[in-house]
């Protein structure tokens, strides 16, 4: 139980690793729905698990001879400061890697307790890191070329390239995952080969090694993090970051999967040096940096338009900031979790100062130093007396100022990437502030404007209607006024008819006359008329200018018409028949040259 | 796996037919108005009936690679461009179909002086159609060479346009017996053969976009 406790950083670093570099194997898969994601899954979690236990061992051996960490405790706080680099600087968008971030968390485990750090290795890792996506690219160019080469020969339907393509990304997805486990492993469990040891499980022919089991635990963290997570990554940064169509997905993987292959396969390192080369390195390597370094091949191979080569400095920059941050993390996480936690985190670094101290200073043949191997720490510090006598060395204190001036380096790069970063949000912020405040002024401006021309228009309304209202009122009056006229002069037509008497007849006739120049002479019919022309002093100007030989009395018939008033209506106005009304219609219908299907009294109003 | 390459198949198969489809509809097209300039009633009757089976064969088709194209989500990259190719491959037979119905149904009047011009802008509309046809196949098969099959197209497009203007020019400033009723539908009967060669050009500028988007 308490080694599962304390492999949980492991495991936590390898549910990582699985979340992230998966979308480097299916994502472009998935994405273009060549591939159903559950499908990717579960062939990933099998061959990632496969990978791991079969052909682990390699890169995780170049580890161990990077720093032994020999304790538990070391081994869970290495594996956590690797972790917690990695979630922290994907935090900040940084380019990161779980190879470095590990390879710097035991070079801190070195620093803390003073192991020396084997500068062979560590130069034979760091040339992986760069060698791996020059080959990278290399082979995808490589294999761009066959690719191209054999679809031309072929002359493939598409649709059957497109069925050869998806099982191409399966297989080469598989073979992905196989890789990625061998390889990538060693990032999870490496350090805790050497502190957790699992009896050896025979079934049969089969025998499985505490080593092989450790990585089938790690493979199984790494396969959750496919199942769980990667879905996500998949969805959202691997489409973003690496927009690829199927076929050169297909030569990106197959050219990742052959580096991580080429740099955890023990077989083809002793099959390279049994013909006089030198061996392969097998050492952990950061697939994304390899995909990157494949798609820039392909990219340089197409003409390099494609290529931002601002990703390569990115990519150094992990090189640089990845191992540093981490084995600084690791460093004090080390001291907090040896002195607050009195874990032992390996060799002491007074134990070690002390050991040093014998075998530089005591004769080789001395008992001390022929069982120094096979005697407790402890022991030996009783042996050759309390830490007190021992003269400090000066190589002590160089370690501290390499320390230092470490840490100096990294929090100074931290900082100005931390500075860079604030810069650009706050940029960003105020932006993207300035801009809100922009459409809020302009949205108000819009607001205030409209609310203003609605009022104006409300009231424009209201005096309309008010003006319609008091001209069809007076013309309501005309009409109802003419038409009570011309009923009395029917009536006093009628009643002089029966009237016998000479004088009546002769009132009656002047009577008739008055009522008759009343309705003809009408003042009010004047009055409204005037009304009418101030009313539409406008109107009136546009018809002139738009049609200059309008007559008065057509000008008049129009200004009736915008009232919208029947053509009855207007002919008791005018005191003219109705069908003359028709007639003069007709006529500034033509006159207006209205078309056919539009309304006069509609082109009127419209005007 | 075997299930993945048999879909394939049978799409591949699909395709084909569809576009043996379209390329039959053209060619009845051609005759069908050819049978209607020589006045071959019958023949051309055939024609109508021929030309109304495979359009209805190339729907029932077109719609049953649709389905499959989505069912089985393939060529998920350029299934819209593939989509669209197909529809404007329809579109022209849907054209020769609808172009024949109007000479059924309208009846133009087609003096004997001007019947030539006719043939000879039909089989000129038609060959701009039917250089399409390969390039649509190869497509599938070699994108790379699409480009190079187009040029005819173009050329033939091109020589319908002047073919179709000069009996423009012919019906209005030549013949002077005939009614402007019978010379509008005169025009019109050259426009709809015209049309044919108009869709196998905006085909062919689609084609050609897809192929260079398959070669980058």
């Amino acid at each position: 139980m308490i080694t599962l406790l304390f492999l949980s950083s492991g495991l936590f670093l390898g549910w990582s690793l699985g979340a992230n570099d998966a979308a480097n194997i299916f994502g472009t898969a998935v994405g273009t729905r060549m591939v159903r994601f559950r499908t990717a899954a579960i062939l990933g979690s099998i061959f990632v698990i496969i990978g791991a236990v079969v052909q682990g061992a390699g890169a995780s051996h170049t580890l161990g001879e990077l720093g032994k960490v020999s304790t538990l405790a070391a081994a869970f706080t290495v594996a956590l400061a690797a972790a917690l680099t990695v979630f922290w600087m994907t935090r900040l968008s940084l380019p990161v890697s779980t190879s470095q971030a590990i390879v710097g968390a035991i070079i801190g485990w070195n620093f803390y307790t003073n192991s020396p750090t084997d500068v062979g290795v560590l130069t034979k890792i760091v040339s992986t890191w760069v060698s791996g996506p020059i080959l990278g690219g290399i082979f995808a160019v490589l294999l761009f070329m066959l690719l191209q080469l054999a679809t031309r020969k072929a002359k493939l339907h598409l649709l059957y390239k497109d069925a050869l393509v998806r099982v191409g990304l399966l297989l080469i997805g598989a073979f992905g995952a196989y890789s990625l486990g061998a390889n990538n492993i060693a990032n999870v469990m490496g350090v805790f080969t050497d502190a957790v040891h699992f009896p050896e499980i025979h079934i049969g022919w089969l025998v499985i090694s505490g080593k092989q089991q450790l990585f089938f635990v790690g493979g199984v963290a790494i396969a959750i993090g496919i199942i769980t997570y990667s879905k996500h990554v998949m969805e959202t940064v691997g489409n973003t970051l690496m927009p690829l169509t199927p076929e050169a997905a297909l030569v990106v993987v197959l050219a990742q999967a052959m580096v991580l292959f080429i740099f955890s396969s023990q077989s083809l390192s002793n099959a390279v040096a049994s013909i006089g080369l030198p061996a392969i390195p097998l050492v952990p390597v950061s697939s994304s940096q390899v995909v990157i370094g494949a798609i820039i091949g392909i990219g340089l191979y197409k003409g390099g338009r494609e290529i931002k080569l601002n990703i390569l400095g990115s990519i150094s920059l992990g090189w640089i900031a990845t191992p540093i941050a981490a084995g600084i993390l690791s460093f004090f996480m080390l001291f907090f979790v040896n002195n607050v936690f009195k874990q032992d985190v390996g060799s002491n670094l007074i134990e070690n100062l002390i050991i040093k101290e014998i075998s530089t200073h005591k004769p080789p043949a001395s008992p001390v130093v022929d069982t120094m191997g096979l005697m407790d720490p402890l022991d030996l510090v009783k042996h050759v007396g309390t830490p007190k006598t021992v003269p400090a060395p000066t190589h002590h204190h160089t370690i501290y100022w390499v320390i230092g001036i470490l840490a100096f380096m990294t929090l100074a790069s931290l900082l100005f990437l931390w500075n860079r970063w604030m810069k650009k949000k706050k940029q960003w912020l105020s932006q993207i502030k300035q801009l809100k405040e922009t459409h809020q002024q302009q949205l108000d401006a819009i607001q205030k404007k409209l609310t203003e021309r609605n009022a104006i228009q409300e009231d424009m309304d209201k005096e309309l209607k008010f003006r319609q209202n008091e001209m069809t009122t007076m013309a309501m009056n005309i009409i109802h006024k003419n038409e009570f006229l011309n009923d009395l002069k029917k009536e006093i037509l009628t009643i002089k008819g029966k009237m016998k008497d000479p004088e009546s007849r002769h009132n009656l006739n002047k009577l008739t006359l008055m009522v008759s120049q009343n309705i003809s002479i009408d003042r009010d019919r004047e009055k409204f008329q005037l009304h009418v022309d101030e009313q539409n002093t406008r109107f009136l100007q546009l018809l002139i200018e738009k049609f200059p030989a309008m007559t008065e009395n057509e000008k008049r018939l129009a200004t009736l018409l915008r009232l919208n008033l029947s053509s009855k209506e207007i002919a008791s106005i005018l005191n003219i028949s109705p069908k003359s009304v028709e007639m003069n219609r007709y006529r500034l219908r033509k006159k207006l040259g209205v078309p056919g299907d539009v309304g006069l009294t509609e082109f009127i109003r419209e005007l | 796996m075997s299930l993945l390459f048999k879909n394939a198949k049978q799409l591949v198969l699909q395709i084909d037919e569809f576009i043996n489809t379209v390329e039959q509809g053209i060619l009845v097209f051609k005759e069908g108005v050819l049978n209607y300039v020589n006045h071959d009633k019958d023949l051309f009757a055939d024609k109508i009936a021929t030309i109304d089976r495979l359009e209805a064969t190339a729907d029932k088709l077109q719609r049953q690679i649709d389905d499959e194209f989505y069912r089985h989500s393939l060529l998920p990259q350029n299934i819209n461009d593939i989509e669209s190719m197909l529809d404007r491959m329809d579109e022209l037979i849907d054209i020769s179909k609808d172009n024949l119905y109007q000479f059924a149904l309208e009846i133009p009047f087609l003096p004997e002086s001007i019947r030539d011009d006719y043939k000879r802008l039909t089989n000129t509309s038609v060959e701009a159609a039917l250089c399409v046809i390969p390039a649509v196949r190869t497509y599938f098969r070699e994108p790379v060479k699409v480009r190079d099959m187009l040029s005819k197209v173009y050329f033939y497009e091109k020589e319908t346009d002047k073919i179709s203007r000069s009996i423009k020019r012919k019906v209005f400033h030549e013949m002077h017996d005939l009614d402007l009723a019978q010379k509008i539908h005169l025009r019109y009967f050259a426009l709809h053969i015209e049309t044919i060669s108009d869709k196998a050009e905006g085909l062919a500028d689609v084609l050609s976009i897809m192929a260079l988007k398959l070669n980058i």
